[in-house]
């Protein structure tokens, strides 16, 4: 079956304009709030939130990136070519409110990574959850606090999160079946 | 660090472009002869990425749990054998270090007994360090664990080229056509044969520098039959000097100078010592690099390995991010 275009560019807009209205409102305001951002499409969210965020209080909320291959429990089955991008969070996350960022939230094990990851650096006051896609199929006991869509996918379907810092354009995009599920989309 | 500008896209300052490569293919690294200049790009790509871990408070990452590295080495060394264990220990991975002189093979246990029985006793990674060129290459035949060469003989050391590597790119962001002058006993430095491999694969052009004593025999007839154009050979310092991005001279191993392959001391030194009125001929951003350990005062000067270009210091530091690179993706890929 051929891809299938879920969310419009303008939808995606709407979600990230919502879930900042919404980080704002449960954090009281912005001052304490870092958005880390998860490799590789979680980053451009996160700065699209920022900015977002920076239109509603006036405050600059600092974005990093955050990698997880370096916190994987399935290290020995990864891709042929394992591929570790540098963590890079500008400010000291100790005591701060974490929000982070990812485009699918699926089994659970990559946010897991990204919490061990963080506290690693710090310890931080809250870590929150914003996710553009949520399409089900837990592992792990986790849930996210901020949620663009709900998209109940069975599991041989494949969600793609096209961004346009990334991929060019802006969508969310459904492949099914797929024997495969890639890695992009835990 | 440096903060990242709302909309500025991915926040991947120091990497470079992903590689176009498919698959990580090393199980072993024995050398830099078989790397493609892709592949020597992932390994400081992901060297990056294990620097930033080493600039934390908890140098430690869970990725290598459970995984078993042994240092195994048959000749002393300070820096790479602690370089390995720690690149190690920060990946989580358990170390067992084994000191040739203190094990069974002072009891006459020959080396591929000694590795298999490492391997029984549950290594999932050999660092190897042996006096007979080639030593890992033969254990690799005899063991299914990965072997990680810490120098072999005369032959090489591709760990410390890397990171040899990865020093002069966070200085000078790429090697292509930089001059290269590397100095001294070539004939004995596996350090220097690595890096002829690695750097020329990396677009550098490279002057061998040292009395036709210390210069490997048909070295000249070796580099045509290796393609290796961008190589050169001068037997005067000067020359090899003159607007050198990267100075590298080598260790003079001491014990030489009786086998007859140097008049005297003294006149190495007054001939081929790095001072620092000969360092002016290079570029005034000149890198002055040393694999260790130094004799200073006999082919450096005290105030040139310890001035303002010398790298020295940072290259032992880069050389724990680069292991760690190595080590994960051994680890990672899909190589088995």
């Amino acid at each position: 079956m051929p891809e299938r275009t879920l969310v419009s560019p303008q939808d995606i807009q709407r979600v990230v304009v919502r879930i900042a209205h919404e980080i704002v409102e449960r954090n009281r305001g912005a001052r304490d709030i870092v958005l880390v951002g998860m490799q590789t499409r979680g980053v451009p969210l996160a700065n699209r939130l920022a900015a977002t965020i920076e239109g509603l209080e006036g405050i600059t909320v600092p974005v990093g990136s955050l990698d997880i291959s370096l916190y994987r429990d399935d290290l020995s089955s990864l891709s042929l070519k394992p591929t570790v991008h540098r963590t890079d969070i500008p400010v000291d996350i100790a005591d701060k409110q974490v929000v982070l960022v990812d485009d699918v939230f699926y089994t659970g094990r990559s946010i897991r990574a990204a919490m061990d990851a963080l506290i690693d650096l710090g310890r931080p006051q809250s870590i929150q959850l914003a996710v553009l896609i949520d399409r089900g199929h837990r592992e792990l006991p986790i849930r996210a606090d901020y949620v663009g869509k709900n998209i109940p996918t069975s599991q041989n379907e494949e969600i793609k999160v096209y961004v346009k810092e990334v991929d060019g354009e802006d969508k969310v995009t459904i492949i099914a079946p797929s024997k495969e599920v890639t890695d992009e989309n835990d | 660090m440096k903060t990242i500008e709302p909309g500025a896209g991915i926040a991947t300052p120091d990497t470079l472009p992903p590689p176009p490569i498919a698959v990580w293919q090393h199980r072993h690294i024995l050398d830099l002869d078989d790397f493609t200049r892709e592949e020597i790009g992932l390994v400081l790509e992901t060297a990056d990425a294990m620097a930033e871990v080493l600039t934390r408070e908890v140098k430690r990452v869970p990725t290598l749990r459970g995984k078993t590295v042994v240092t195994m080495f048959y000749e002393p060394s300070t820096r790479t054998r602690a370089s390995f264990e720690l690149a190690a220990k920060n990946l989580s991975a358990d170390t067992v270090s084994l000191d040739a002189s203190k094990s069974s093979v002072t009891k006459g246990e020959s080396l591929i007994d000694s590795l298999r029985t490492i391997q029984a006793l549950g290594a999932d990674f050999i660092v190897m360090r042996h006096s007979q060129s080639g030593a890992p290459y033969l254990a690799t035949q005899h063991v299914n664990c990965s072997i990680i060469n810490a120098g072999d003989g005369w032959h090489a050391h591709p760990s410390q080229a890397l990171l040899d590597i990865y020093t002069i790119r966070r200085h000078l962001g790429k090697l292509d056509n930089l001059k290269v002058a590397i100095m001294g006993d070539i004939m004995h430095s596996r350090v220097a044969r690595s890096n002829i491999w690695g750097m020329s694969t990396m677009g550098a052009r490279i002057v061998l520098c040292a009395p036709n004593t210390l210069l490997p025999r048909y070295l000249e007839n070796f580099l045509a039959k290796c393609q290796l154009p961008h190589v050169s050979i001068e037997t005067d310092i000067e020359p090899a000097l003159e607007d050198a991005d990267v100075v590298m001279p080598l260790r003079l191993q001491m014990e030489r100078q009786q086998s007859g392959l140097l008049p005297s001391l003294r006149e190495y030194i007054q001939l081929y010592q790095l001072t620092t009125e000969r360092l002016s001929l290079a570029r005034q951003n000149v890198l002055v690099m040393h694999p260790g350990p130094i004799n200073e005062g006999i082919e450096i000067s005290p105030e040139v390995a310890h001035g303002a270009q010398s790298v020295i210091e940072e290259q032992v530091s880069n050389g724990v991010a680069i292991r760690m690179a190595l080590l994960y993706l051994i680890a990672g890929g899909k190589n088995k």
